[in-house]
């Protein structure tokens, strides 16, 4: 009897100190986006996401520098999915076990864990420099792609890994060719994990500063990209370089800028997340 | 009687297991060949080997011959792609594909390059007829292959397989997952199905190779030890160990 009393309270311990650990993370993301709500949800109105910065604070707007992160990110995918799904297939269908093959593997997994400026300085010396890009939303794409590409061939391969091999048996022993197995079966199988991949890389590069202001993307650019080789701003950078202004009307600017950065991520992940359930139910849900 | 297969000195190797050895059979022309042995005597593998299969597994090797009608299976100009088109297989569990249950049985046509729809509807039907499996899915042909049982899956998966008109059917323990019911209509189909193509099934229920089959191998730790008509091996088995096996001892 004592002991069952004994095992309720250390039970009810852990719950507790589950929950406060819990609270302390979600009380801290409260508190961040309140603040941010307070100093910058007077600023955010039409004019704001229509105009482009200005030296006055009450003129400036994020035009370029929203248009800038969505250009930006839709080529970053476009880049880097095809090449880390063709990747992730590589290593679950083609790679047989060797040194070469484990060196790139355990590659792969470290350059996930990579800091971002160091993909930053690759892109200007790569990209900017050798190809001769300039400070380009092509060259912003093609680093931003490299740094997400280890998180989407991780995922994809998790994904592709998922997939029963009875369902692979049964394609073969129907006479489907490798290839024809990859099309019809691995890649539609695992297109809602890789969805999930895809997610995780938006999000990441959506918020990352560190690396376009290695290769030099401006900060004060007052009209939009026209090209892949025009130059380019983005989100961070303009929100980086509002906070680092003494005047106060840039900190709020800087506020708003980032409930704009915020929405356009949960938007997105929304986006991907309804995306990956409504596959994930249409095929996935047969295989458990 | 013609031999759908004759295997010459048939060895297979995982790694260090030595799973195969030395077998050499000739598998009659349409009749039901049954497989029996202990888990672990290798008759999948020797099943596997004979549509290549095992080819997909990593650091599986082979030596010997394996002639189908006459033709050394692995010579270079047999590919393994039309092979096992010609070669069907039925798994243990059964593994239906997440697609409806039309789109499973149409699946080895489409791969083919069949996507005339008047022929892959004729199709899809005329195979789920010989799977004895028409009358229970004609009105929901577009529902997932997941909502069938257990039996019903198995019977589309030999559907799926028969679509593409195999001389053989080569089936791993079909029955293993399924219940009295289930199996019984699996059987009765291959008794069906033993006038038109060559069957032969792995199975390590005595019983059932001692119902469906006309000739019995009975395999024990990779070796081949007795090879002959059902009802003789049965009754009167030459060799003590296959005695024992048959009569319960162990396995």
């Amino acid at each position: 009897m004592a002991r069952t009393v004994h095992r309720k309270s250390a039970e009810s311990v852990f719950f507790l100190s589950a929950l406060l650990a819990l609270s302390v993370a979600l009380l801290m993301l409260a508190v961040l986006v309140v603040e941010v709500f307070v100093d910058g949800f007077s600023q955010l109105d039409w004019q704001f996401l229509t105009h482009f910065p200005s030296r006055n604070p009450e003129d400036a707007g994020i035009l370029s520098a929203w248009v800038g992160s969505v250009y930006l990110i839709t080529l970053t995918v476009a880049f880097a999915v095809p090449l880390g799904v063709a990747a992730a297939i590589y290593f679950e269908e083609y790679a047989r076990k060797n040194w070469f093959n484990t060196l790139m593997e355990m590659n792969i997994g470290t350059l996930a864990g990579v800091p971002s400026i160091i993909y930053g300085l690759l892109g200007l010396g790569l990209f900017v420099r050798t190809l001769n890009m300039g400070r380009s939303l092509l060259a912003g794409a093609l680093t931003m792609a490299l740094l997400v590409l280890p998180i989407i061939i991780i995922t994809a391969r998790e994904a592709i890994r998922a997939i029963p091999s009875s369902v692979q048996d049964a394609a073969f022993a129907l006479g489907a060719t490798r290839s024809q197995v990859i099309r019809t079966i691995i890649l539609p199988l695992s297109f809602p994990g890789i969805l999930t991949g895809i997610i995780l890389a938006l999000s990441r590069a959506i918020g990352e500063t560190a690396p376009l202001i290695a290769i030099g993307a401006l900060t004060y650019i007052a009209f939009l990209p026209d090209g892949l080789s025009s130059p380019f701003t983005a989100l961070p950078i303009q929100i980086f370089n509002w906070v680092s202004r003494p005047q106060a009307g840039f900190h709020s600017n800087a506020a708003a800028a980032i409930i704009v950065l915020l929405t356009i991520t949960l938007l997105l992940n929304a986006f991907a997340i309804l995306l990956r359930n409504y596959f994930y139910r249409r095929i996935h849900a047969h295989l458990s | 009687m013609s031999n759908a297969f004759e295997i010459k000195n048939l060895n297979i190797y995982y790694n260090g297991l030595h799973a195969v050895k030395n077998v050499s059979i000739d598998i009659p022309h349409t009749l039901i060949t049954a497989i029996i042995g202990a888990s672990g005597c290798g008759k999948s593998s020797f099943l596997r080997a004979m549509n290549r299969m095992n080819d997909l597994i990593p650091n599986s090797r082979r030596t010997g011959e394996i002639l189908f009608h006459g033709v050394d299976i692995h010579q270079p100009m047999m590919s393994e792609v039309t092979l096992r088109r010609r070669i069907g297989m039925v798994f243990q569990k059964p593994n239906p594909f997440p697609f409806s249950i039309f789109d499973n049985v149409a699946y080895g046509l489409r791969i083919q390059g069949m996507r005339d729809k008047a022929t892959l509807d004729q199709r899809v039907e005329e195979s789920l007829r010989r799977a004895a499996l028409w009358p229970e899915v004609k009105d929901r042909l577009k529902q997932s292959a997941f909502a069938l049982s257990g039996g019903q899956q198995q019977r589309l998966c030999i559907a799926r397989t028969l679509a593409v008109d195999p001389e053989v059917l080569l089936l791993d323990e079909p029955c293993a997952s399924l219940d009295p019911t289930g199996t019984a209509r699996i059987e009765e189909l291959l008794q069906k199905l033993e006038k038109e193509i060559t069957i032969i099934i792995v199975t390590h229920n005595m019983q059932q190779a001692k119902r469906l089959s006309d000739t019995v191998g009975f395999f024990h730790l990779g070796e081949l030890v007795e090879f002959g008509r059902t009802e003789e091996m049965f009754e009167h088995p030459r060799i003590q160990l296959t005695r024992d096996y048959i009569m319960g001892h162990f396995g």
